[in-house]
This record gives structure tokens, C-alpha cells and sequence, in this order.
């Protein structure tokens, strides 16, 4: 029998693979989509929860993220744009003009 | 399954309680609206349109002598004194970038709203009583500031401190996502009265921890504490002058209100479980920040190695955890903010052909070009440093002598030590100010004469004005002190 546990475990993998990608891409838009799959690992973190308590809070905050994660897809897409029209790259190495 | 909840208003519901919130996103949108009619030409309008607003909101957004809540929005001592603080420090980072937005490479007047949703972001984080609306408010300040720190559009060092700040964000923000999914995991919700009771008999579990930790993380992302510090001193070198002035006080002092109310005061077995790493941390924070800023020749690099030191000053009392300590930190917030938005807006006088100059050896001859400037700047140095009788000082004292009282010795060691080694620094700016000048002519470079904006009397008068409060809050700190601790007293259950 599948039960929230498995979801939470899931959630884990998914959350770890979402942080190596941050850490080991090189490309912007990779590392971006990096970052979202953090963020929908705690969603699914949330929703196994929400199934395991019983509760409705847990689903809710699902949506706040979801729009939140939008939010922020428009925020970040629009920024490696405006780099990308100044530096045409979007390889995280080549920014170097200010040290990492 | 339970039924859905019908009645979407929790009990005892208080409209009184989100109205500064809504008058700030208001605020916000008008400003939004009246920016796109506002004619070309007199755009400062805008501006003095925005400070209006934020003066207004320091007055609504005060606190009723009763607290007032809308299910997990509470309007106390505590969220009303940093309602105050965030819009006053804000429309004193407005007024000095009045006169500077062009120069750094600023020309779109969204820069007030966003500014001003940023601010209502930072008010809803103070004001929150669940982790979830307390991560929206959050995340609400960050994108705005992701986009204020990339307002220099044409300029690839702003696009790169933008780019930097929201990846480094966004990422800290799924730590910080992930921990509040643990502690619910754990407590059953995110209410903020719920922390309270993880720790039961024979400690937290080990599910807690990890979430309180994860959720550490990124708050230490938001205040910059090492080893999360690597984005603050390019992001703040790279964002245009006033959105990091910006970035150093308002962004700084709402992570701390957040963290405050929500870890500090919510979760008390935080500052137990967690001593050792908070401990290092804190530590490490103070010492890198001050070895770092020791090399800096920009003077915009080292006030953000600066601000990483402070925020390691102010990381102690999230070790120390006592009421004592937090009260300190308050007051330090406030201190803190003024002298360092009076340094940012002396750096802002200068500018070297239609360009910030921005390192140290640009303020040479300032105290003969510009005396009364150069001497703000001397008084937010010396406040920086810890000398008394200015502001600075008060803070430290206050702040230092909480976290003696709660034991911990070796760390307040630390802490002066370090106060030390950042005047070398500090006194370091005032030397240029005062000596340098012969040195750079004789070199071939230009005296500060030259490099000093022409009249701009509203940077101007926002340096007298960050001046004069480091100076006030120096001498008579009891009102400040007093308020905090009232702010404080007023958080329910604590």
C-alpha cells in the first residue's frame, strides 16, 4: 500500500535533485528550472501531509506556491532576459564581472 | 474526510488588523497608476507622491493599545513598531534616491511602486502568525527587490547583481519552503502557536530540527549570515546606490522582524537545540564580514561586508533567545538603519563623469569640498564603529550586554574583538575624507571637488537627516529602547 510516507520520500528525492541541479548546471534557464522542482517537491511534501493529517491546510498552501512559483517564473525569466539582451549568455561561468 | 469550512473568516476576525497591509498594497498601486499619467519631466513628483504615502502608512500602520488579529495577521505592539520603522527608514532611502536614480542608471519610475510593494511585503512578514503567510509576505519583498536590484537596466553589472540576488533567492526560498513543510509535517499546521509545542517531553524530534534548520537556512539566505553570504557583497555592489541602501536597511530589518517573531519568539527550543551551529554562525558571520571589508577599496563592497558583520552582531540575539536580547536587536535595527543609510547617501554625492564613483579613495578632499557632509559621514563611521555617545554605541552596548546576561561569554569576546578590527576600516573612510586630498592631486587624480554632484538638497537633507537620528538615538536612547521593549511585550504568549 502506497501512503504519505512514500509521497514525503518522494518529495526528498525530488528536492535533492532540484538542489544538485542548482549546484552542478551551468545554464541559467536549467538552474531556474532547478529551483521549481524544489519548490513543487515541497508542494507534494505539503499535499502528503494535508492526506496524512486528515487536514485541508496543507492543500491549500499548494496553491499560494503554485502562484507564488509563477510569480516568480515571470520575475526570473524577465531578468535572464534583460542579461541576455546585454551579454548574450546565459551560462552561469560567464558572469564574472562581479565575483562570485 | 472533514467537511470544507464554510465560514472563510476565522472567529474574532478584525478588519483593524490588515488595514495597514491594505493601505500599504494600496499605496503601492496608486503610486503604480499615478506613475504611468505623471508627465515625463517632473517625475521626482512621484517620489515626494511615494514618501507621502510611506509617512501616511507610519501613522495608520500603528498599533491599537489592544491587539487586533485577522485569522494570521496580527496587528500588536510588535508589528505596528515595525510597521514604523520599515516605512520611515523607507521613505528616507526614497528621499536621498530622489536625486541619484538618474546617475545610476535608474530611468523607469517603477522603481516607487516596487519599492513600496517591497515595503508591504517586509509588513506582512512582521505582522504574520503562520509560516506560510509569513513565506508570501516574504517572497512578496524579495521579487520586488529581485526586480529593483536589475532596475539599472543598461548596465550589465545591475543585470548580473538582479540575476544573482534572484537565483540565490529562489533557492534559498525552497529551503526555507521545505522547512515550514516539515514543521507542519510535525505540528499539524503552520500557526506559529503550534512551534510552540514541538518541543514536548525529551526534546524535538529529529523531523523538527531539520525543518527548524532548513528554515534557518533561509533566513540566513534573506539577512545574509555566513556561510550564506557569498551573494550579498556582488548583489549589493552591482544593484543600483539607493535600492542598496534600499536592500542593506528595509530588506534587512523585515528578514529580522520575521525571524524574530517567527523563530525567535514562536519556536523557543530553536535557540536550545540549535545553540552550537547558531553559535558558529553568528561568529563566523561578524569575523569574515570584518576580514573581508578590511580588503575592500570600494566603498560600496565594504559597506556590504559591513552590513554582513553587523548581521552577525544582531545573530546573537537568535543564540541568546531572550526577550532581553530581542528587544536589543530591535533597537538595533533602528540604529543600524539610520547610520548606515547616512553612509550610503555620502557615497552618493559623488559621481565622476555621469558615473557613481564608488571607492574609497573617490572621498578624497570631501571634508574641504563638502564639510557637512563629510561630517555625517564621520558621525555614521564612528556610530558604525561603536564609539560612543552615538547611536551605534547604544545599540552595541544594549545588544552585547543581553547576550552576556543570557551566558554567553566567549561569543560577546568575539563580538568586540571584531568591533575593533572594524574601526580600522571605519576610521579608515574618515582618513580619506580628511588627509587623502593632497596624495590624489599630487597623483594626477581628481579632487572631490570635481566629483561632488552639483546642489541636491534633498540628498542633502536626507544625509542631516540620517545623521541627526544617529546622533539622537545616541543621546537620548531611552524612548527607543522603551518602545521596543513594549513592542515586544505585546507579542501574545510571550
Amino acid at each position: 500500500m502506497v501512503g504519505p510516507a512514500h509521497f514525503m520520500a518522494l518529495s526528498a528525492a525530488l528536492f535533492f535533485i532540484g538542489a544538485a541541479g542548482v549546484a552542478t548546471r551551468r545554464n541559467i534557464v536549467v538552474i531556474f528550472m532547478s529551483v521549481e522542482l524544489m519548490l513543487n517537491a515541497a508542494n507534494l511534501a505539503f499535499v502528503a501531509v494535508a492526506r496524512g493529517l486528515g487536514t485541508m491546510e496543507g492543500q491549500v498552501i499548494v496553491f499560494f506556491v503554485m502562484t507564488l512559483a509563477a510569480a516568480e517564473a515571470a520575475v526570473g525569466l524577465a531578468v535572464i532576459l534583460a542579461m541576455f539582451r546585454n551579454r548574450q549568455t546565459v551560462d552561469a561561468g560567464e558572469i564574472s564581472l562581479l565575483k562570485w | 474526510m472533514n467537511p470544507l469550512p464554510l465560514n472563510l473568516l476565522p472567529p474574532g476576525a478584525d478588519y483593524a488588523a490588515v488595514m495597514p497591509l491594505l493601505w500599504a498594497f494600496a499605496a503601492a498601486v496608486l503610486v503604480l497608476i499615478a506613475e504611468m499619467f505623471w508627465p515625463y519631466r517632473s517625475r521626482r513628483g512621484v517620489g515626494w507622491l511615494t514618501i507621502a504615502a510611506l509617512l501616511a502608512i507610519a501613522v495608520l500602520g500603528r498599533a491599537p493599545s489592544e491587539a487586533v488579529y485577522f485569522g494570521p495577521i496580527a496587528l500588536d505592539g510588535f508589528s505596528g513598531w515595525c510597521n514604523g520603522l520599515l516605512c520611515l527608514v523607507a521613505a528616507l532611502s526614497v528621499l536621498m534616491s530622489l536625486d541619484t536614480l538618474e546617475v545610476n542608471g535608474v530611468t523607469r519610475g517603477e522603481y516607487y511602486p516596487l519599492l513600496l510593494f517591497a515595503v508591504a511585503g517586509g509588513m506582512v512578514m512582521a505582522a504574520a502568525t503562520d509560516l506560510v503567510v509569513m513565506f508570501l509576505g516574504l517572497e512578496t519583498m524579495s521579487m520586488a527587490v529581485y526586480v529593483l536590484a536589475g532596475m539599472g537596466k543598461a548596465r550589465r553589472r545591475s543585470n548580473e547583481a538582479s540575476l544573482k540576488y534572484f537565483l540565490l533567492g529562489a533557492f534559498a526560498s525552497a529551503f526555507m519552503l521545505y522547512g515550514i513543510a516539515l514543521l507542519y509535517s510535525q505540528a499539524g499546521s503552520t500557526d506559529l502557536a503550534a512551534m510552540a509545542g514541538l518541543a514536548g517531553e525529551g526534546g524535538t524530534s529529529a523531523v523538527t530540527r531539520l525543518g527548524a534548520a532548513l528554515l534557518l537556512v533561509g533566513f540566513g539566505f534573506k539577512i545574509a549570515a555566513v556561510p550564506f553570504h557569498l551573494w550579498a557583497p556582488d548583489v549589493y555592489e552591482g544593484a543600483p546606490s539607493p535600492v542598496t541602501a534600499f536592500m542593506a536597511t528595509v530588506v534587512k530589518a523585515a528578514a529580522f522582524a520575521a525571524l524574530l517573531r517567527s523563530v525567535l519568539l514562536a519556536m523557543p527550543w530553536v535557540a536550545g537545540e540549535l545553540q552550537t551551529p547558531l553559535w558558529v554562525a553568528a561568529a563566523a558571520t561578524m569575523t569574515v564580514g570584518n576580514l573581508a571589508a578590511l580588503r575592500q577599496r570600494s566603498l560600496k563592497r565594504m559597506l556590504a561586508f559591513s552590513s554582513v558583520a553587523h548581521t552577525g552582531y544582531l545573530a546573537m540575539a537568535v543564540v541568546a533567545g531572550t526577550s532581553e536580547a530581542a528587544a536589543a536587536l530591535l533597537f538595533y535595527l533602528a540604529a543600524y538603519a539610520a547610520m548606515n543609510l547616512g553612509a550610503f547617501a555620502v557615497m552618493m554625492l559623488l559621481a565622476d563623469r555621469g558615473r557613481p564613483a564608488e571607492n574609497i579613495s573617490d572621498l578624497a578632499g570631501l571634508g574641504r569640498a563638502r564639510p557637512l557632509a563629510a561630517l555625517a559621514m564621520t558621525v555614521c563611521m564612528l556610530s558604525l564603529t561603536g564609539i560612543p555617545p552615538l547611536g551605534g554605541f547604544v545599540a552595541k552596548v544594549s545588544l552585547f550586554g543581553a547576550v552576556l546576561d543570557a551566558g554567553f561569554y566567549t561569543l560577546v569576546v568575539v563580538a568586540v574583538l571584531n568591533s575593533v578590527l572594524s574601526a580600522a576600516y571605519y576610521l579608515g573612510v574618515i582618513r580619506a575624507m580628511y588627509f587623502d586630498d593632497a596624495d590624489s592631486v599630487a597623483a594626477g587624480g581628481a579632487s572631490a571637488a570635481s566629483r561632488v554632484l552639483p546642489s541636491r538638497p534633498a540628498l542633502t537633507v536626507s544625509i542631516l537627516l540620517a545623521a541627526l537620528a544617529v546622533v539622537l538615538i545616541g543621546l537620548s536612547p531611552s524612548p527607543l529602547l522603551g518602545s521596543s521593549l513594549r513592542a515586544l511585550a505585546s507579542v501574545a504568549g510571550f
